[in-house]
């Protein structure tokens, strides 16, 4: 089931209220997204941590409502990177 | 510790290098799991696939193991390293080529 472009980064923003996200729709089906995701949450975590922390941000619907989302995060020192 | 969760640390502990993914090496059933065999065969060093289509138990059983929601899912040396998106960054950075102890190409 697709999810809208919006509703990702609103549950991305509800857990990292700091987060710059942008969002493109990869194959303009609502259902493959890209996400990059900069926060000063992720100072100083490892990446794993990091890409759990969006996870979790949506709450479950990774890997199900959303099939795919390649996801790059950083914290604002490493954007530029 | 669940069966699953027991038969998943028995094949993350007994190979150095295991990639948890739909379908097989030759055969990948995903774009995400095709580009993580790609980046291994890159890198020349051996490494075991364990196709989770061929088994539910492991497929749901995976996700909880590393509180990852998806596959491909990478292990080196008994750690969990991450997913497609990960394993390309440590390639691009060089990162992934020193954790296998890859060949410098």
């Amino acid at each position: 089931m697709p999810m809208a472009a919006k509703d990702i980064e609103e549950l991305i923003r509800a857990a990292l209220p700091d987060a710059a996200v942008e969002i493109r729709d990869l194959a303009g089906d609502g259902d493959h997204y890209a996400a990059r995701v900069v926060s000063a949450a992720f100072a100083g975590v490892p990446r794993v941590r990091q890409h759990q922390m969006v996870y979790r941000a949506l709450g479950g619907r990774m890997g199900g409502e959303l099939h795919a989302l390649q996801l790059e995060t950083a914290a604002p020192q490493e954007s530029e990177s | 510790m669940s069966d699953a969760r027991q038969r998943i640390d028995e094949l993350v502990k007994s190979n150095a290098i295991v990639l948890f993914m739909k379908g097989t090496a030759l055969f990948p059933q995903c774009g995400f799991s095709s580009r993580a065999v790609a980046i291994l065969d890159h890198l020349g060093v051996p490494f075991e696939t364990v196709d989770v289509l061929q088994d539910q138990e492991i497929r749901q059983g995976i996700k909880d193991y590393s509180d990852w929601p998806t596959v491909p899912q990478l292990y080196v040396r008994g750690e969990f390293v991450g997913g497609s998106d990960i394993m390309m960054e440590m390639f691009e950075s060089g990162e992934l080529q020193q954790l296998v102890g890859a060949p410098a190409v």
